[in-house]
Order: C-alpha cells, then sequence, then structure tokens
C-alpha cells in the first residue's frame, strides 16, 4: 500500500550538484530486474558514485559519510535529467528518501517520484543554497516539509519557502491513492470519448 | 483563435480534464519494451485487470537483446528472463509482441515510425525518454514512467499535466557535412539540457522542412536532451510519402483519405507560443560533444571553453580533456553508429559514403548496429553492407547496443568512443566509458583516420 504523506521533519543528505541524471541515480545495468523490488534498487543507488568498480565505498561520496542521514535529499538544478527509467526513483524511495529538493527537476522523473509518493521539492536558488550551505555546515539541520500548508522551512532558522503542487496530486499524497485507482473510476468517460471519436470518422 | 499543432493534437485527445489537476489524455499508440514494461504487468496481475484496449499496444525488446548470435540464448540469464518476460506477459494479455529475429523488430523509436505504426495526429507513449522521436511524424508523443505505462494498459489514457508550448525555427541552409544531428546537438550546447524543461517544442524552419524523415526522426529523438518534454513537426509531403512505403501504415487510397486531412495538421497563421527562439542554419558546423551531458557540445573545429559552463571542471577531468583544447586529432578507441537517434538506413548510407575508397583504422573498434532488421535487409540489397565490409566493418544485428550500457556492447573503462547515440553521461557506455556524441558522418572520419576528424576534410 502506498505511504500517505502530510509532514515530514528530516535531516538532510546533501548533494549540491546540478544535471544529476537517471544514469548517475542507478545505471542501466541494474535495470534487469522484472519486480519493483524497492529494497534491490535502493542498494544500487547512486552506485558508480557511491562504490569504485571493486564495490567499495568511496569515502568521499556523501551516501558513505556517517555525518549525513535522513530522508530528505538536497540535489542542485535538473535533477533527474535523461532517462525515463522510474528504477531511479524506486531507487531513491527505496534508500529511504520520501522528499527530494531541488531548484528544478527534469519532467519524467518528477512524475515518477510523484507517482511514488516521494515528494519533489522545488525551491528558488537562494533557499536551496543557503539549505546546502547550512547542512554541510551543520549536519544535524532539519527541514520540516509540510504537504498541507504546501511549505518546507529549515527548522530553527525562521527561514521558509511555498512549494507548488497540483490539488490532485496533493490530494493523491495526502491520502495515499494512486492514478490508477482513479482512473478506473474514469472508464465510461473514456468509452464515450472513444464513440464520439468513431462517429467522426 | 489560432491554435499551435500541439493544441490541436493534444486537446483533440482530452477525455476530461481534473478539476485543478492534470488532463486525463487518451493514447492512441502505446509501446513496450522489455525493460520499463514488466513491473506494469506485474501491477495489472496485482489489481486483477485485463489491457483496456490491446491493439493500441504494440511491444518488442531491444535493450538487453545482444548485437551477434540472436539465435543463441541471452548469456546474462537476468538479461534473459526480462526478455521472456515480455514475450510471455504479451502473450498473457494479448499484445502484438514483435520478438528477436522477428523480420518486423528492431529498436522501438525505429520501427514504430517505418512500419507505420506511428501516424500523424496520434497521441503515442513508451516508457523510454526518447518516445519524442516519433513526434517527427506530426504526432504528439512522450516518454513515461513505468507507472504510468501501468495506467495506461489499464485504462487507454494518461494523466498529464499539459505542458507549455515553445517552437524552435532553424531557418537557412545547412552547410556541407552537416547533419541533422549535428543540429540537434547544436540546440542542446544553445539551450543547455534543462533548457526546455516543461515544453513541448515544435521544429519550424527552412532548415527543419529540408530535412528527410529519417532527419526529422534523429531531430525530435534528441528534444529529451534538452529537457523537452517532447519535439514534433508538421506532416508535410516528405511524412506523406514517407507513410506510402510503411508497411502498417493505412495502404491505398485510405492512406490517400487520411493524408488528405493530416494536410490540417500545422500550426495556425498568428498562433502563440510560450516560448519561441530562433537560428540560423549557416552557424551550425558539425558537432561534437567534450564533456558528460548532451550540452557541452561544441564545432568539431572549435574549442572547449574555460568558464561559463556548470559541472565542467569535473567533466573534463571525467574526459581527460583541456578547457581551451580543441579535440580534432584526438586518438579515438571505439566507434558506434546505431541507437534511436542514428540507426536507420540513411544513417549508414552517409556513413559509406564517407567510407568509400578507404578503410577502417586499425585502432579503432567499430560497432554498427542497424536499427531494425528491415534497415539491415536495406543495407544489404543495396549494396551498402558489402562495401562497409570490404573496408573492414562488420554489421551486427539490431538492437539497442552501446548506447546505453546494458547489454553486452559496453565501451570499456577508460576508452574513448565517438558514439553516433545520445547521452554521453558518466558511465552511459559502461563504467568509465568516455563518450563522444557526433553525427554518422563524423563517426565514420574518426574510424577511418583513427582520430577525431573533421568530416569536411574528407567529403
Amino acid at each position: 500500500m502506498k505511504q500517505k504523506f502530510e509532514t515530514l521533519r528530516s535531516r538532510c543528505v546533501p548533494l549540491p550538484q546540478d544535471n544529476i541524471d537517471t544514469d548517475q541515480i542507478i545505471p542501466a545495468r541494474y535495470l534487469k530486474e522484472t519486480t519493483r523490488d524497492e529494497g534491490f534498487f535502493g542498494q544500487h543507488l547512486f552506485q558508480d558514485l557511491r562504490y569504485d568498480a571493486d564495490g567499495q565505498p568511496r569515502p568521499d561520496f556523501v551516501l558513505n559519510d556517517p555525518r549525513f542521514s535522513g530522508q530528505v535529499l538536497v540535489a542542485g538544478r535538473n535533477f533527474g535529467s535523461g532517462s525515463s527509467r522510474e528504477h531511479a526513483a524506486w531507487a531513491i524511495a527505496g534508500h529511504g528518501f520520501r522528499a527530494v529538493v531541488a531548484s528544478s527537476f527534469a519532467d519524467i522523473h518528477k512524475q515518477n517520484e510523484l507517482n511514488n509518493f516521494v515528494l519533489p521539492v522545488v525551491v528558488s536558488e537562494p533557499f536551496l543554497k543557503r539549505l546546502t550551505a547550512l547542512v554541510l555546515a551543520h549536519p544535524e539541520t532539519e527541514v520540516e516539509i509540510s504537504l498541507p500548508e504546501q511549505t518546507i522551512t529549515i527548522v530553527g532558522q525562521d527561514d521558509r519557502e511555498h512549494f507548488d503542487i497540483n490539488a490532485y496530486k496533493k490530494h493523491c499524497f495526502l491520502n495515499g491513492l494512486d492514478d490508477i485507482d482513479y482512473l478506473l473510476t474514469c472508464r465510461q468517460l473514456v468509452e464515450d470519448w472513444e464513440a464520439r471519436r468513431d462517429a467522426k470518422g | 483563435m489560432p491554435k499551435t499543432l500541439f493544441e490541436k493534437i493534444w486537446e483533440s485527445h482530452v477525455v476530461q480534464s481534473v478539476p485543478e489537476g492534470p488532463d486525463q489524455l487518451y493514447i492512441d499508440r502505446l509501446y513496450c519494451h522489455e525493460v520499463t514494461s514488466p513491473q506494469a504487468f506485474e501491477g495489472l496481475r496485482r489489481r486483477g485487470l485485463p489491457v483496456f484496449r490491446p491493439a493500441n499496444v504494440v511491444c518488442m525488446p531491444d535493450h538487453n537483446i545482444p548485437t551477434a548470435h540472436q539465435e543463441c540464448p541471452i548469456a546474462d540469464p537476468v538479461a534473459r528472463r526480462q526478455v521472456e518476460a515480455l514475450a510471455e506477459n504479451t502473450q498473457a494479455f494479448g499484445l502484438k509482441h514483435y520478438g528477436i529475429l522477428d523480420e518486423r523488430s528492431g529498436i522501438v523509436h525505429v520501427v514504430g515510425p517505418e512500419r507505420g505504426l506511428t501516424l500523424p495526429g496520434m497521441t503515442v507513449v513508451c516508457g523510454d525518454s526518447h518516445t519524442s522521436t516519433h513526434g517527427a511524424m506530426g504526432c504528439v508523443a512522450f516518454g513515461i514512467g513505468t507507472s504510468e505505462v501501468e495506467m495506461v494498459l489499464a485504462s487507454g489514457c494518461i494523466l498529464q499535466a499539459r505542458p507549455k508550448t515553445m517552437r524552435i525555427v532553424v531557418d537557412g541552409e545547412l552547410g556541407r557535412g552537416v547533419t541533422a544531428k549535428d543540429v540537434a546537438l547544436y540546440l542542446i550546447a544553445q539551450l543547455g539540457t534543462g533548457g526546455a524543461t516543461g515544453h513541448f517544442v515544435e521544429y519550424a524552419g527552412s532548415a527543419v522542412r529540408g530535412l528527410t524523415m529519417e532527419g526529422r526522426l534523429t531531430l525530435c529523438n534528441l528534444s529529451i536532451e534538452m529537457g523537452a518534454r517532447g519535439g514534433m513537426i508538421a506532416p508535410d509531403e516528405v511524412t506523406f510519402e514517407y507513410l506510402r512505403h510503411c508497411p502498417e501504415a493505412p495502404q491505398g487510397a485510405e492512406l490517400e483519405a487520411r493524408i488528405a486531412q493530416w494536410r490540417e495538421l500545422r500550426t495556425d497563421e498568428g498562433a502563440a507560443f510560450d516560448r519561441e527562439v530562433r537560428f540560423d542554419a549557416a552557424d551550425i558546423a558539425p558537432m561534437v560533444t567534450y564533456g558528460t551531458n548532451p550540452g557541452m557540445g561544441m564545432a568539431i573545429d572549435g574549442t572547449i571553453p574555460t568558464e561559463g559552463v556548470p559541472g565542467l571542471a569535473g567533466a573534463l577531468s571525467y574526459m581527460g580533456f583541456q578547457a581551451g583544447a580543441g579535440l580534432l586529432g584526438t586518438p579515438v578507441d571505439y566507434v558506434f553508429v546505431g541507437a534511436c537517434t542514428n540507426g536507420r538506413v540513411e544513417d549508414f548510407r552517409a556513413f559509406a559514403s564517407l567510407v568509400k575508397g578507404r578503410r577502417k583504422a586499425a585502432n579503432v573498434t567499430a560497432w554498427l548496429v542497424p536499427g531494425s532488421w528491415r534497415v539491415l535487409a536495406q543495407l544489404r540489397e543495396e549494396g551498402v553492407a558489402d562495401a562497409l565490409e570490404a573496408a573492414g566493418f562488420e554489421l551486427r544485428q539490431p538492437g539497442c547496443s552501446a548506447c546505453l550500457g546494458m547489454n553486452e556492447d559496453r565501451v570499456p573503462a577508460g576508452k574513448l568512443a565517438v558514439s553516433t547515440s545520445n547521452r554521453n553521461f558518466v558511465g552511459r557506455q559502461g563504467p568509465g566509458s568516455r563518450t563522444v556524441l557526433a553525427s554518422p558522418l563524423t563517426a565514420a572520419a574518426a574510424a577511418v583516420t583513427g582520430v577525431i576528424t573533421d568530416p569536411r576534410t574528407l567529403l
């Protein structure tokens, strides 16, 4: 069952790079599975950034840095560009992230996060810079994300931003509903549309 | 009110607009390949659902397919399982499936247009970002995730926020040795990899009109690399003539009747785009990439920027290139021609035209991988395959091949590939691989000289 999302207070994992593509999030050679095993994909999240060719953790990569933890990934600009692979969203969710904060997202990946109850939070460049700097200097920094309010707040800093999400997806997140549940209720509308199309020839 | 081509097609497919939400869009054609569909079929089974409109769905494996000895079982058991799963799922759900060695099969974005399964005015989706390719036929085509594949299988529709519109006009005449691939790499370099995010692009202008159908497919294929939701070109005589040779398109009088309707599929005079940009074809040279995303591109005789590009230092360190340096004369280890970007018959003809009278350089491993069995058959019929083989090249069997480091065709760590594919991301062609994206002509120039070479000097 999908996890409902209302508010989240968590420490942050900073990955301050622009244009992180989905090949970096999970390389193609891990896409051969036929089941939706988030645990498997999560183990390979950022595989080649995280591990060397021998499978040893790269100490300079943030997921291997014991100072940082939490359910919020703080990235850069144009997060998730490239391939449409939803495995990237499964890997992010499988690792335990429930929100990704960035100044922009690639369209397909953003939709994939939304369809997996990982909340993409688009913030301004200045807010992202402040948050990243603070997390890097003080890894214990927390953010509070309120979906009902559509706000992200740096806890203890009186620094808050509004973020956008369409009312439909917000409803889905708050209630743990997915698009297919909804579309199945619309079958008659589709058949009516097809009848109109066929009448037009 | 005047409308854009995108608006006409999108609006005619809206089943309903969800209040304060996305549009419910009817999907005419869903393509599935083996990588992004198994979890969608698993979802249908879990929910106990059939496929809503099986006739709208066409499936074929491409990503995991080896490009040699396809008559043997796939050696990698996990890849084999995934390819088998597609065959089983299509059988269980009653879907059209073009399996390995089927003469109709190949890379889904090559096969769909060449067989006439993609038609003007359609809505087309696939769990693959390069679905944008199909927009060259004058349709609204875009890549989706696996949850969305499941959505379309289950309901025939997708919930999708309507993107903004953008027109990219390229006027003028392309110079000698400048191809559709160079136009695309030029546009991505100008606009950046996120430059068209949130937008659906229509390509227009005399240089675009002047492209062949195959060139248009290449241009639209790379729309995603500037972040666009999709790219499209209004159908015209070039499109219609192409469709007259597609085996699964409507035929004869029926086709001509459809063509008469499709002539209406164009942007009205005075229609407004959210964004419009213009370029001059004369400014475009053969392009190469120097970095680790497709936006890091330059004219082949240019020099690598020294500043102003996000991530430049890291990219150059990975590639082993120097800021301010040129790339001409750089030794090349691998040349790859193929992928949904440049795996069509015209791409191999172009490659062969430059190779003519020359031989493959000894230091280069060349993988020439047709995008479909039909492409390979055409190359054999035309004698292109023989000419290439006589020049030391081997044509392999169709598949995605070295585009993405998933099947057996991978570029080893540290090796430099000149590749006609679509992405030069870190490790894209295999862990540690270094990719220079280029056109088939530029790939041919590298293949016969062994170094990065301006194809114009060999034409």
